[in-house]
């Protein structure tokens, strides 16, 4: 490694000044490096005029692909007092990667990105980063669900022919631009759905061999993660509603979320030809009780210490929604700037109203040119409609040897039944004794139609159960199974093992019954938070549903155990050597018995007053 | 007295045993088992690598054209020649030049091409007639009264491998062939070093491997400006627009990336495999803000400046995600409309015409001006179509110099053939596969000498078989690439000393070195005392006691012999 320092170092000293010649042999090379990089000798570039070719035609424009930017941010005021703020961003290009054509040339769709989907040949990729867990019971659905720590599920396209190997090398990848620890994705918590997770974009695939699963739930969301998820923004966060992403007021919240999907989509109502979407989300819900203020009072800038001046000049649309559904007469709170714009959309089975702000319009930042939306609650009755399905999931049992996992579903539904798809991964140092698995709901048995299993292997891959359930109207559905806790070698275990180990969330897909009539036109202008999952009927909208991830305690040795063990080993086989040693080479023969103290000390005194001794 | 004896013999003879037993079954039993896995590796033939003796040799061919020889000069005129140099760059490196002239005459065919109005049509139907191999070069020597070459230029260089050389008064002077060999050398060794490989260049090339004094700074200012040489490159262009609210740009990347680059990158696939792209980045800002300058009515940044300039905007580059190979960058730096224009200044206060600077190993940046485009009443954001061949002129010219082709002008007499819609001419080609193959072969010897001296050191290093099979391949294919090199294969050479370098950076950077590295002997000891110390001192001690009872007893027969 030397032999690299020292080149590195003799290239940055003769691109630098002469005063740094003469430390050629200084061993500091990083910081000798540092400090000539500063000083890069920069040169003018003469051109020629014979090279600069200017008599050559440039090749015609070929039809530059369209490319669309939009930005939307919703707020939705929730019963518990929070606030529910949920940004998108969505670029669409209308170009194909599929075909094996060479995309290199980037305008809104971020370089990185279209550089990981066309190395990999990926067809989708869905990654999310969650701080917190989201409390479906007190918020609500979110518009786009993701379970605490990192997500990342990824359709391949079925040109790929080393499916694992490729997974493994786009999970490095994506672990180096989001700085995030993807690459602890590997065998051990990588799955394969057959049925919870179908492609989200165009195209019917349902060979789920091109598809992985995984899932970090001890991972923690912070700035470094925001930062790379900021800079994929075409307007990064100068202009636009990225400037209300400041790290210090988005992470001092109850829940953060944010994620990345890209997916192909119709270009148009025919689906002719497809375009690729990229789709940035964050959610991020405020609690407005913890942050110190008695008023019931909610602004932007009190929120993201920032106001709005203007929507990202390369966005075709950039909007405000906030929720007024529960507020038609203004009687729960007070909107300020009000708004003449108001809109319906349907989301999550429910028509819903929103106050609209168009950020390109020059008359809603009035004339203070800044827009600073302010809610101010009058009273805080009220109740939410609770959320149709929603499901918990604890560890039962004690002690280290055993312990029953429990899954909960709710159906809240007065009158309706409806089936679920529950996806449950389990790693392996959990062994899942699968005949104890039993599903109950009203106190009756509830047969699953439908029963995927796959067993995990030791330190190869994980559990993976996934069940069609019906469940019941007005009831609750208990799954329960019991496992075994394995020993694990002692470098397996992770840097904390008295923490405890993390089991992933368990997933819930459903198709929901719908209250309200559902759009299916896809191709209607709608909103971006209303148009994430797609939707085929106007009976029900798809849900997904995560649970709490677990925290599991295994057995802990003691990690100074390996070298007491061979200090104690080793003078145990020292001692027993030794007497067996003694036994084998000394000779035995009987001594003198020595004289006994007495007696010695009689002799002293007696050799002192000069009288013979005893 | 007697049955005591017996076991004292008895207990001498079962320390023995066990002492035995230690050192013949114990010892090599724990040494075998703790012994790291060494596999075999060709250490005297990469001590041979240490000593590097380069010799580059090239074929040159000179043709007499109809009027420049007597037919008496004609008859004895030698068929080949030689000319050696060689050069000791330092104690363990020597270079050796070689260049093996063929004389002959101009056949039928050359006639007519040389009579050809200008020498650019000349030079091209010459090409026609034969193709010279790679690292060649043929020399025309044309009469004094040919009209090819205006007045003043003695020597043309043509787009491939061919020069043509006018004849002079003084050659005319020259009434034996030996007198007008004597005269020509001279010149065509002149133009060889404009053609062929020349000692700065191999020397530059060479400092992977040889430490220089700093002395001459010009020519190591060159020598770092290139990038180092890896089998691939990314080239990335970039457009900042800092002010998409007053700019809408639009600039044709695809196109001029076909019209431009492509042809050039081709030409240059036998060095690398290039792969470009570009992406718009908006909000880009520098690092440093310009200065008004009343008197121009122009923002200016300074040379000193530029250093700072780029570290801002590097974040917003981004790094290529799905290779690691170098990547060489070229922004082009729309100034937002508050700032505009925008004027570089070098460091004698004098305004760069291109408008664009280049960071060595690095990439170049353009600064584009847009503010006279469009007039002060325009409605923003004003729509902007970038000239491309302006910008591609400057990105091309930047990419020669990353690339690694010399600039420096032709000496007098000389006139160079412009290079054309490729952007690179045969000859500058074959220079730079010369000093690529060099540098190669150089970064190549030191990596896998330098790997053999830590594994050397290390004993602690486990060396697989793969490794082993790694350094064995980069030794053959340096070995092979060198004397490529002297037998004039440039293009072999140049493949070996790229198998070489791959091979040896695999080597160098395998992650299985790593493994046993920092495992450290205190460590080892800790672990191994509390067995073997209550082992080993009853042994020591009681052969110890064995030992002296037999010296003691020897010395009693002594005596009693007395």
């Amino acid at each position: 490694m030397r032999k690299r320092s020292t080149t590195s170092e003799e290239k940055w000293q003769l691109t630098g000044d002469e005063q740094h010649a003469g430390v050629a042999d200084d061993p500091r090379a990083g910081a000798e490096t540092k400090q000539t990089a500063e000083e890069r000798r920069w040169e003018e570039t003469e051109v020629k005029e014979s090279q600069q070719a200017s008599d050559t035609e440039v090749l015609p424009l070929k039809s530059q692909a369209k490319e669309d930017f939009q930005e939307e941010l919703v707020i939705r005021p929730l019963h518990s007092g929070d606030i529910y703020a949920s940004f998108q961003f969505r670029t669409v290009w209308e170009t194909d990667f599929m075909k094996g054509n060479k995309v290199s040339h980037y305008r809104l769709f971020p370089k990185s990105l279209g550089q990981v989907i066309s190395k990999f040949s990926v067809r989708e990729l869905h990654i999310s980063f969650t701080q917190g867990y989201w409390r479906t019971m007190q918020w609500g659905q979110p518009f786009i669900p993701s379970p605490p720590g990192a997500e990342l599920w990824v359709w391949f396209q079925d040109s790929v022919t080393d499916v694992d190997a490729t997974w493994k090398e786009l999970t490095n990848v994506l672990s180096g631009i989001f700085c995030a620890s993807l690459n602890f994705i590997d065998s051990t918590n990588t799955l394969q759905p057959s049925a919870s997770f179908k492609p989200l974009g165009i195209g019917n695939v349902t060979d789920h061999r091109f598809l992985r699963y995984a899932t970090l739930p001890r991972e923690i969301v912070c700035t470094e993660n925001l930062t790379p998820w900021k800079k994929l923004l075409p307007c990064g966060s100068k202009a636009g509603l990225a400037v209300l992403l400041k790290s210090e007021k988005l992470f001092h919240s109850s829940f953060h979320s944010q994620s990345v999907h890209i997916r192909p989509v119709c270009q148009d109502w025919q689906c002719k030809s497809s375009s690729w979407e990229l789709r940035q989300a964050l959610n991020v819900v405020f609690d407005l009780h913890t942050s110190g203020q008695s008023k019931r009072e909610w602004s932007l800038f009190k929120m993201f210490s920032r106001t709005l001046t203007e929507a990202c000049p390369l966005a075709s649309s950039s909007k405000i929604y906030i929720d007024i559904t529960d507020n038609p007469q203004e009687e729960q709170f007070e909107l300020s700037p009000a708004t003449p714009l108001l809109s319906q959309a349907v989301v999550l089975g429910d028509r819903r109203t929103f106050s609209v702000y168009d950020l390109t319009q020059q008359v809603t930042f009035g004339t203070v040119r800044s827009l600073n939306l302010m809610i101010r609650w009058k009273s805080s009755e009220g109740d939410m409609l609770r959320p149709l399905l929603h499901a918990e999931r604890y560890v039962a049992g004690y002690g280290l040897q055993t312990g029953e996992i429990h899954t909960l579903m709710y159906n809240n539904h007065p009158f309706r039944s409806f089936p679920v798809l529950l996806l449950d991964s389990v790693p392996w140092y959990l062994r899942l004794y699968i005949h104890t698995l039993k599903v109950v709901s009203k106190g009756k048995d509830n047969n699953p139609s439908y029963i995927h299993y796959q067993p995990s292997k030791d330190r190869e891959r994980p559990h993976l159960l996934e069940m069609l359930l019906q469940l019941p109207p007005h009831s609750v559905t208990e799954v329960t199974v019991q496992f075994e806790r394995a020993l694990l070698k002692w470098t397996e275990y992770t840097p904390d093992p008295n923490h405890g180990f993390y089991v992933g969330s368990s997933v819930i897909s459903s198709l929901v019954p719908s209250t309200v009539a559902m759009d299916i036109n896809i191709t209607m202008e709608q909103p971006l938070f209303s148009s994430f999952f797609p939707c085929k009927e106007e009976s029900s909208y798809f849900v997904r549903v995560y649970t709490e991830p677990l925290l599991v305690n295994l057995p802990t040795p003691d990690f100074s155990m390996p070298y007491n063990v061979i200090c104690l080993t080793c003078t145990v086989v020292a001692v027993g050597y030794g007497s067996l040693y003694n036994l084998l080479t000394r000779s035995f023969q009987i001594e003198e018995p020595n004289p006994g103290l007495a007696k010695r000390l009689a002799n002293i005194i007696r050799r002192m007053r000069g009288v013979p001794p005893l | 007295m007697a049955t005591t004896e017996v076991e004292r013999r008895r207990g001498q003879l079962a320390a023995l045993s066990i002492a035995a037993v230690v050192i013949i079954v114990g010892v090599p039993l724990w040494w075998r088992t703790t012994e790291t896995y060494r596999a075999w590796l060709p250490f005297s033939q990469i001590r041979d690598l240490s000593k590097l003796q380069l010799h580059l040799s090239a074929d040159v061919e000179v043709v007499f054209a109809r009027g420049t020889l007597t037919p008496e000069q004609q008859k004895r005129v030698p068929l080949t020649q030689t000319q050696d140099e060689e050069h000791a760059v330092d104690e363990s490196t020597v270079l050796r030049y070689t260049h093996e002239i063929k004389y002959r005459t101009a056949t039928i065919m050359e006639e007519d091409a040389l009579s050809k109005p200008t020498a650019a049509e000349a030079d091209l139907s010459l090409h026609m007639l034969s193709e010279s191999p790679c690292g060649s070069s043929v020399v025309y020597v044309i009469p004094e009264v040919s009209l090819l070459l205006p007045e003043n230029v003695k020597v043309y260089i043509g787009q491939r491998r061919t020069a043509i050389l006018r004849m002079d008064a003084e050659m005319r002077a020259g009434k034996t062939v030996e007198q007008l060999l004597g005269v020509l050398k001279p010149q065509i060794k002149q133009v060889l070093r404009v053609m062929s490989f020349s000692h700065t260049d191999i020397t530059a090339a060479l400092s992977d491997r040889v430490r220089f004094n700093p002395g001459s700074k010009e020519s190591m200012t060159h020598s770092m400006r290139a990038f180092t040489s890896s089998p691939g490159y990314e080239i990335t262009f970039s457009l900042l627009n800092p002010d998409p609210k007053s700019h809408r740009l639009h600039w044709n990347i695809e196109g001029a990336v076909q019209t431009y680059i492509q042809p050039f990158l081709t030409k240059l696939s036998p060095l690398a495999n290039f792969s470009m792209d570009s992406q718009m980045l908006h909000y880009a800002m520098l690092g440093v803000n310009p200065r008004y300058d009343n008197d121009r009515g122009a923002y200016i940044l300074h040379a000193d400046s530029l250093a700072h300039v780029i570290n801002p905007v590097e974040a917003r580059l981004g790094s290529n995600a799905a290779s690691s190979n170098p990547v060489l960058n070229f922004l082009l730096y729309v100034p937002d409309a508050q700032h505009s224009p925008l004027y570089i200044r070098d460091h004698k206060k004098m305004e760069v015409p291109s408008n664009a600077f280049h960071s060595p190993r690095w990439g170049g940046i353009m600064v584009y001006n847009v503010k006279n485009l469009y007039g002060p009443e325009a409605e923003f954001p004003v729509n902007i179509d970038i000239n491309m061949a302006e910008v591609m002129g400057v990105f091309l010219t930047q990419l020669r110099l990353l690339v690694g082709m010399q600039s420096s002008p032709p000496p007098p007499g000389f006139s160079v053939a412009p290079c054309g819609s490729v952007g690179l001419a045969d000859w500058e080609l074959d220079r730079l596969m010369w000093s690529r193959s060099v540098e190669n072969i150089a970064t190549a010897t030191t990596t896998i000498t330098s790997l053999a001296q830590l594994l050397d050191q290390i004993g602690n290093i486990v060396i697989n078989d793969n490794i082993a099979q790694q350094v064995s391949s980069a030794v053959t294919s340096v070995q092979l690439a060198v004397a490529e090199l002297e037998a004039g294969n440039l293009g072999f050479a140049l493949q070996y000393s790229k198998e070489a370098i791959l091979a040896s950076e695999k080597a160098f950077f395998d992650p299985s070195l790593l493994h046993l590295l920092y495992f450290p002997d205190d460590q080892k000891f800790a672990i191994y005392i509390p067995l073997f110390l209550p082992m080993c001192v009853p042994i020591l001690l009681s052969l110890l006691k064995i030992a002296s009872e037999a010296r003691q007893r020897y010395r009693e027969k002594q005596a009693k012999k007395d």
